[in-house]
């Protein structure tokens, strides 16, 4: 079943505003995506009709709340494929869940000489939480390259996870380059030697089937903001023994089981990560989104970008001072494109297209090291999503024409 | 939606002059006998701007301007260079001074020994962009510091982070 946009994009009133005079085009998704108005709806019936705190109250409104934030684990346990509900912790983003591992996990059982293997395309988000454990604990980290095609170099793999691995932190897919990674090879060569993976999922749960069981991954962060549901909610999914042996996170209510003045027991997993009041209400609308999406099928999700990343490539391929990154094959990436154009700054191109309508992200995106591997000091990037369509590529290329006509690079136009 | 913050004026940005300096910037050849050297880094963009300065008798006598930037922090740098060559450092910083108030407040009236620089005004109505103009300007400050502290530290680069 094919990806209807025009029938989806009734489903996004954002989509109706204009920018500038202009007909908005959102190609910002991977930043974060645009909700749909059963997701609002969700939001605004959590707050007019169940709003309570969950897990304390014996009220109607708190069971009905506690039920429903305990459905939405279940919802998201389910869309991963994960075994059970208690795989799964909610957190604030993909960044808290990283940092919650490396906190509950890292601390505990990480002893200096111990090596992690992470890669130079790696989001801040997955860098510095290990950098700061390295440093408190004289853990040793490791990087797989990139080649030429935005894809881990091989030799890498095989090089860097042996025995003295004890974690293979990698993103699933880059934000920057689209590159799908071979986490699955990666999972088994690691096991192989006793390793633990870690994936940040921020980028591809949003956007392929991803199954936590055939990837045997023994951790995944990923955030709702980023796949059409609300800001302020992450996930953090684990092997169960692992939650088990982690010590907590923040300590607080909800995540004791008993408290005396100079010790406590903790509650069982998941909760015992969950300290304090949680986000209730936008765990609780979290499900609306996920159900939009497993009503689309994260395969043809999958199949819309492809042909979405396919035609991109081709459009800008044809814009003469175009630089494109990342791996050729649109199989082998995801719905990003990150471009340079020449003798143009990304933030320049980022304001002539914003004036256009056109939302794309311009900077580092939060991968610094990979600039500098691909010896840039920025890129501009379109990303995509299930109500973007291929006419959309019109303002786009457009709006790079005009910011190469502004700036007085070299321009002949194609399509 | 946010109606009622004013749109600022794109043609505001990017003025003919801007362009101009971005196209064609001023004293961009390296100083190859410079007394102090100057790096600005803005992280946020990866904006990088170099600059070699010559002093004498109390004035920046030469300037070069380089690095890697977005077309405001090229034209700011590049316009600075010609304001700032043969004058003395302390009418130099007062007119960084009135640089960096013209970035901070948009209705502040500019004043007229900015010159060229007064085309980089709208810039202030887009403040994401303001650090773009004003990186270069803090390098030099950098740079002046780096004089009054008598010369250069080892590995002879002073770096500013913005």
């Amino acid at each position: 079943m094919a990806i209807e946009t025009k029938r989806i994009r009734e489903d996004f009133p954002i989509l109706k505003r204009e920018v500038h005079g202009k007909p908005l085009v959102y190609l910002d998704n991977a930043a974060t995506t645009q909700k749909p108005q059963v997701l609002i709806d969700a939001l605004v019936e959590y707050y007019s009709s169940y709003n309570a705190n969950i897990h304390r109250g014996i009220h109607a409104l708190a069971e009905e709340a506690t039920g429903k934030y305990e459905a939405t684990r279940q919802t998201v346990a389910d869309f991963i494929g994960a075994p059970d509900a208690s795989n799964i912790v909610f957190t604030r983003n993909t960044t808290e869940s990283i940092n919650l591992v490396a906190h509950a996990w890292g601390r505990k059982f990480l002893t200096a000489g111990d090596e992690i293997v992470l890669s130079t395309m790696e989001h801040h988000s997955n860098l510095v939480p290990w950098q700061t454990l390295a440093k408190e604990k004289g853990v040793v980290l490791r990087f797989i390259d990139i080649d030429d095609d935005g894809q881990f170099v091989q030799d890498d793999i095989e090089r860097h996870i042996g025995p003295k691995t004890k974690l293979v932190a990698v993103t699933h897919m880059s934000n920057v380059l689209g590159t799908i990674n071979p986490v699955r090879e990666i999972a088994e060569r690691a096991h192989q030697h006793g390793a633990l993976v870690l994936l940040d999922g921020a980028q591809s749960v949003p956007h392929l089937p991803v199954n936590v069981q055939e990837l045997d991954c023994d951790f995944l962060a990923f955030s709702a903001h980023k796949m059409l549901g609300p800001t302020g909610v992450g996930v953090l999914y684990a092997k169960r023994e692992l939650f088990e042996e982690m010590d907590p996170f923040l300590g607080g209510g909800e995540m004791i089981r008993r408290v005396q003045l100079e010790e406590s027991t903790w509650n069982d997993v998941p909760w015992k990560f969950e300290a304090g009041t949680p986000n209730i209400g936008d765990v609780c609308a979290f499900s609306a989104a996920i159900d939009y999406l497993s009503g689309l099928g994260m395969e043809n999700v999958r199949a819309h970008e492809i042909e979405m990343v396919q035609e991109g490539v081709r459009r800008l391929a044809n814009v003469p001072g175009i630089t494109i990154y990342g791996p050729e094959s649109a199989e082998r990436r995801g719905g990003v494109i990150s471009f340079n154009l020449d003798n143009v700054h990304p933030h320049d191109l980022g304001t002539v297209l914003d004036h256009h309508g056109v939302a794309i992200r311009a900077g580092h995106h939060c991968a610094q090291p990979l600039m500098g591997r691909l010896d840039v000091v920025a890129t501009a990037r379109a990303s995509f999503y299930v109500y973007n369509e291929k006419e959309e590529f019109d303002a786009l290329i457009e709006g790079i024409e005009a910011a190469a006509r502004l700036f007085r690079a070299p321009v002949h136009t194609g399509a | 939606m946010p109606q009622s913050i004013p749109e600022p004026e794109f043609d505001e940005l990017y003025r003919e002059l801007i362009l101009d300096h971005y196209r064609n910037p001023r004293h961009s050849e390296p100083l190859s006998d410079a007394d102090v050297v100057a790096e600005g880094y803005n992280p946020l963009c990866g904006d990088e701007v170099e600059l070699r300065l010559n002093f004498e008798n109390g004035s920046v006598s030469d300037l070069s301007f380089g690095g890697r930037g977005c077309s405001i922090s090229r034209a700011s740098g590049s316009m600075m260079t010609d304001l700032v060559i043969g004058k003395p450092i302390e009418d130099v910083r007062r007119l960084s001074e009135q640089f960096n108030k013209m970035m901070t407040d948009p209705d502040n009236e500019v004043p007229e020994e900015l010159g060229d620089l007064e085309a980089l005004q709208g810039v202030a109505k887009f403040p994401v962009r303001v650090k773009c103009a004003t990186l270069a300007w803090h390098t030099l400050e950098d740079g002046f510091k780096q004089r009054d502290e008598g010369g250069l530290p080892p590995g002879g680069v002073v770096r500013h982070e913005e």
